[in-house]
């Protein structure tokens, strides 16, 4: 038989491909993995805390416990994703040991680097990456990141950050789609991004990488947003386990990400789902308080 | 020809660019009314459990068989493989059992072990293709006139019955059309 190349680029990209149209939930536990992936869930993202409690109790927040990762890894047959500080990649390392199939490099956890991310490309694990505008997405891409998503205000159960984002990055690229060929490098400049990559957005008028949502989703209508304002899958954190009725809320969230454009197949999932979590008004906390800025 | 690509969840959109690049008209299909219009139907690589729960919630799983038993053309990559088959080892979950074979999921590991290889297929000329492996499964058995078009390491990776295909792998992530070109003959006999 011919060679085998493992852990190519296409291998990488190709696994986010897989899991477009679709939701990866932010689970703690076997138990609430078990209920993600009888809910729908393409994959599930293993931590300590949810961001929501994260915010509440404060501290550092580091990667989770391998023994919570390895349970949750038992318990399902979704792919299973876990989080590591920004610039740490001891803790991305060993993730890549204990062979969970994507690490994200999170701003929901406490930095571990203010001056450098990870360098991705050195591993055989892939990356996603959370950002708010277009420049940090195609900084990332450039370091590595397999995947990039819109960061959102994670733990706020509010959409506005997310929707804040996802138009950042989408009207950049528009913009950029219809600039005259000279105007790139200026662009690639002015957005502190790698040359090639602006390049080829004006080519594609697309990230070269999935682009996914995460941080604030709490309602199927929250998905069907996301998705709608461009959001090929959507990361739910706190939205489901932290609110009154887990399995029905993040079964709807599921369809409503497939019919996400279906207003009456959304009228009718939206129906008697309880409590959501407990929103934050974002615009009432202090810079130190939100996670987004973190990371650049 | 009116061909669909089941879009409830995974990389439905290389099969639709790879289609597109075929000339054919191809759509996005996410109902059990849209699948009743079909002459074939591609089910995407994804998560085979959500693509098969999606699919009964929504009464696409039955419109699918029904429309094979018609003479509709189908061809699975990875997930759709798994949700093809009538049995999957170790697993409960939802599916169509249009074929008969036994299917292991994950068979050549998790993401690290993910790969990609030259695959020679007769049915395609002699030039291999480039075959992307994602997590992806393996046929451990074959059963009642399925037949074997390729296999690695003896496990069938790529497998036909009359006009139903399946492939362990993801020819949509690469740039070569044929065995897509391939599944459209399928179609039109």
């Amino acid at each position: 038989m011919s060679e085998i190349e493992k852990s190519t680029w296409r291998t990488k990209v190709g696994l986010a491909e897989m899991l477009k149209g679709g939701v990866i939930m932010d689970v703690t536990n076997a138990e609430q993995a078990r209920i993600a992936e009888e809910a729908g869930a393409v994959a599930v993202m293993a931590l300590e805390r949810v961001p929501a409690d994260i915010r509440k109790e404060g501290g550092v927040a580091r990667m989770a416990d391998p023994l919570i990762i390895e349970e949750i890894k038992k318990a399902v047959t979704i792919p299973v994703m876990a989080k590591a500080r920004i610039g740490h990649f001891v803790e991305a390392q060993i993730l890549e040991a204990l062979g969970v199939d994507y690490i994200d490099e999170s701003e929901v956890l406490t930095p571990a680097d203010e001056m450098y991310h990870i360098d991705k490309h050195q591993f055989k694990v892939p990356f996603v990456c959370g950002c708010r505008d277009l420049g940090e997405a195609l900084r990332r891409i450039g370091e590595g990141a397999a995947m990039i998503r819109t960061k959102g205000e994670a733990g706020s159960g509010n959409i506005v950050e997310a929707v804040r984002h996802m138009r950042a990055v989408t009207s950049e690229m528009r913009r950029i789609q219809g600039m005259r060929e000279d105007e790139l490098m200026a662009t690639a400049k002015n957005l502190g991004a790698p040359y090639d990559l602006v390049v080829e957005i004006h080519k594609t008028g697309k990230l070269p990488v999935p682009n996914f949502s995460a941080g604030g989703v709490a309602t199927p209508a929250d998905a069907a947003l996301m998705m709608q304002l461009g959001a090929e899958a959507v990361f739910v954190g706190s939205g489901i386990f932290k609110s009154d009725d887990p399995a029905p809320r993040a079964k709807a969230i599921v369809d409503a990400t497939t019919h996400y454009d279906k207003p009456e197949v959304l009228a009718e999932l939206s129906k008697g789902l309880g409590k959501a979590m407990e929103g934050l008004d974002v615009r009432q906390l202090e810079e130190k308080d939100l996670l987004s800025v973190r990371g650049w | 020809m009116r061909i669909g690509v089941l879009a409830l969840q995974g990389d439905y959109d290389k099969h639709l660019q790879m289609l597109k690049r075929l000339g054919v008209e191809a759509v996005p299909v996410r109902t059990a009314e849209e699948v009743r219009q079909l002459d074939g139907l591609i089910i995407p690589g994804g998560e085979s459990t959500t693509i098969g729960k999606l699919m009964r919630r929504f009464g696409i799983d039955e419109a699918i068989i029904e429309k094979v038993d018609q003479g509709m053309a189908l061809y699975g990559t990875c997930a759709g493989l798994i949700l093809m088959a009538n049995d999957i080892e170790d697993s409960d979950q939802g599916r169509l059992g249009l074929l008969d074979i036994t299917v292991r999921r994950n068979a050549f590991g998790r993401q690290i072990d993910s790969f990609e290889t030259d695959m020679t297929v007769p049915e395609l000329g002699p030039d291999p293709i480039r075959a992307v492996f994602i997590r992806a499964p393996f046929v451990t058995e074959v059963r009642n006139g399925v037949k074997t078009l390729a296999s690695i390491n003896g496990q069938p990776v790529l497998i036909q019955r009359d006009k139903l295909l399946a492939s362990a792998f993801h020819p949509e992530l690469t740039e070569d059309t044929r065995l897509h070109a391939y599944f459209l003959e399928l179609v039109q006999t």
